[in-house]
């Protein structure tokens, strides 16, 4: 479980353009759940985002992984516990540009210094699980919108991690890839993975594989 | 310890990809990173070698020149004074030199004409006869194995002939056989035969040069019997130079005695200050380099900051994005290093430095062909590398270490809320 106590960022602190994006959340995440952060644009929900997989770091309060305190964590462990737990899909696929989709998937595993031949296969394996085997080759910008973010998703999963946090993941997808993202979603689930995306697509936060929708406005929480 | 070395592996081919994905900026980079290390290495391995091959060719001269002083100018040494010379303690033996420049109109260029000293002509097995001509009449040289100053290939220098060196043979384009034609001091015109070419092998300091007679010398200059250009002297002792030198200066007070050493320092100083003044020249384009490397190398581009922080975003940490951009500064500076070195020491050991030769060499009409013989000292290359390879490497680490220290949500920040 990922428990939030009473989170607060402050972007800009001191200067004219100080800015508060969150305002105090408390909040738990439960483990093997689809959860949903919705609300507009503003809202605060890419910064809690971000917060939770350990990618910036709170201006106050407490976040802890099944009960172990990560916000106080140096930058070295706190990279360690992103690597290992939480795989990122993001809204515009953040994919690296000039290589290849199986050399875009491998990246997140190179700092851990596995065997190629064993993180290649399992590259390779998870690529053909999302019907991408004969895109592998093929450099990023070749692929459709489409298949780029298939990529992404396969990135996100390469070091086999927990928790999927996806930032908008639907944002550019059109109504037939979007359902083929939630089925993905669902299959996660099923994996046992615990699902954390942010959203403002209904077809994302009606759908019925989601366990939880968390409504954001203002940097906080509201019922 | 195989993780780690896989993990080396892993970011060095990320890296390699990182430079392939931007061939254009990358590529310039090197070239120009490359022309630089290129002129900087051939500056300093033309200026060594033609430095070590003087003090080589020098190694033989006299141990002590005695000239005559009149008014600060040098004047005609009076063969009364070899006596005075020879009765100094600690001198072994004395000899003369008759030696002048001759301004030759026609081309424009000074010569050096020297009288040699008699040398004994050899036979050789195959029957040929060859002469070894040791210009610095150096009565120990006599004795000791060394190389000789230049060499002719058998022929003698007659009374109405003389031998060349290949730059006037070049300038002259004249060969042996063939007539030179000299106006003497009193305005007669004399016509010597060519009877031979010096050797080429220390042309460096024999290019100007003219072997004559004493007699047709003497006739060409209006030099009397009792005046020579200058004396040298040897001493027993190497270790009493100084001393005899001083000495010279007390028992002949119009004369000065210049030491070998001294010789050698001053052919040292020009050749450093002609390295000088080419390093002073390439300094502009050096700096110009430094400033277009520091502005590629540190200034990461946004889709550079993007890729950082996606790396960052997907697990990698600081560390290893500090280590990619320094194997990419490595390979960088690393291959243009030593290509620059190599096409350096080809430039200046098989081409003979032809892009330098003028400015280094300084001979102004006659330029002696010299090619210098191969040899680099380490302290050339480690001085090289630290002026070029060190800070390159380090203008590409530093600002990746500050992108890669940033929170690594910016990558989501960029397209999210």
């Amino acid at each position: 479980m990922i428990e939030l106590v009473n989170v607060k960022k402050v972007f800009n602190a001191g200067r004219p353009s100080e800015y508060s994006a969150l305002n105090g959340i408390s909040l738990n995440i439960e483990e093997n759940k689809v959860t949903v952060l919705t609300g507009p644009s503003g809202s605060g929900k890419t910064t809690l985002l971000s917060i939770i997989g350990c990618m910036s770091r709170p201006t106050a309060g407490r976040v802890k992984m099944r009960g172990r305190e990560i916000t106080s964590l140096p930058e070295r462990f706190l990279t360690d516990v992103r690597r290992k737990s939480f795989g990122f899909i993001f809204q515009q696929h953040n994919l690296i540009n000039g290589i290849t989709a199986l050399e875009n998937v491998m990246l997140p595993a190179y700092p851990l210094g596995e065997r190629r031949s064993a993180l290649k296969e399992r590259a390779t394996r998870y690529l053909g699980q999302l019907n991408l085997q004969d895109k592998a080759s093929s450099q990023i910008e070749w692929l459709s919108g489409g298949e780029a973010q298939r990529v992404g998703i396969v990135r996100a999963l390469i070091n086999n991690p927990a928790t999927i946090i996806a930032d908008e993941p639907t944002a550019h997808l059109d109504t037939k890839l979007s359902h083929r993202f939630m089925e993905i979603v669902e299959n996660f689930k099923a994996e046992g993975r615990t699902v954390l995306i942010t959203s403002h697509d209904p077809l994302v936060y009606k759908s019925s594989t989601v366990d939880r929708v968390i409504k954001l406005r203002d940097g906080q929480i509201e019922e | 310890m195989r993780e780690w070395i896989e993990k080396q592996r892993y970011i060095i081919d990320f890296t390699l990809s990182s430079l392939l994905r931007r061939k254009v900026k990358n590529l310039g980079l090197w070239v120009l990173y490359m022309l630089v290390v290129f002129l900087l290495a051939s500056v300093m391995f033309y200026t060594h070698a033609i430095k070590k091959e003087a003090v080589d060719v020098l190694r033989h001269s006299p141990e002590i020149i005695v000239q005559r002083i009149i008014a600060g100018r040098h004047d005609l040494f009076p063969v009364r004074y070899l006596d005075i010379l020879k009765r100094i303690r600690g001198v072994e033996a004395v000899g003369t030199r008759l030696w002048g420049y001759y301004y030759d109109r026609s081309s424009g260029a000074n010569y050096t004409l020297l009288v040699p000293p008699e040398q004994e002509v050899v036979k050789e097995d195959a029957g040929r006869e060859s002469r070894t001509v040791t210009v610095e009449q150096d009565p120990k040289a006599l004795h000791e194995e060394h190389r000789p100053l230049f060499a002719t290939d058998g022929a003698t220098v007659e009374p109405g002939s003389v031998i060349i060196g290949n730059g006037i043979a070049r300038v002259r384009q004249a060969g042996p056989g063939e007539f030179m034609i000299f106006r003497a001091h009193d305005g007669k015109v004399m016509s010597l035969k060519i009877a031979g070419l010096l050797s080429s092998s220390s042309e460096l300091v024999s290019s100007d040069l003219m072997l004559i007679t004493e007699d047709d010398f003497r006739k060409v200059f209006g030099i009397p019997d009792d005046l020579v250009t200058d004396a040298v002297v040897s001493v027993t002792n190497p270790e009493e130079v100084t001393t005899v030198s001083m000495k010279i200066s007390k028992q002949l007070p119009d004369s000065r005695p210049i030491v070998r050493d001294e010789i050698r320092r001053t052919y040292d100083s020009i050749f450093n200050w002609r390295g000088g003044m080419m390093i002073v020249i390439l300094s502009s384009a050096v700096f110009a380099f430094v400033i277009f490397a520091w502005d590629k190398a540190s200034g990461l581009s946004a889709g550079e900051k993007r890729e950082i922080g996606i790396l960052k975003a997907i697990g990698w940490e600081t560390s290893d994005i500090i280590l990619m951009k320094f194997w990419e500064g490595a390979v960088i500076s690393l291959t243009a290093f030593f290509a620059g070195v190599i096409l350096a020491y080809i430039h200046v050991f098989f081409t003979s430095a032809m892009l330098f030769e003028p400015a280094l060499k300084g001979w102004s009409t006659l330029f002696p062909a010299f090619k210098p013989v191969p040899f680099i000292s380490a302290e050339q290359l480690i001085v090289l590398f630290f002026l070029t390879v060190v800070p390159y490497t380090m203008a590409t680490v530093v600002p990746s270490w500050r992108a890669a220290t940033i929170d690594p949500d910016t990558a989501m920040r960029q397209t999210g809320e």
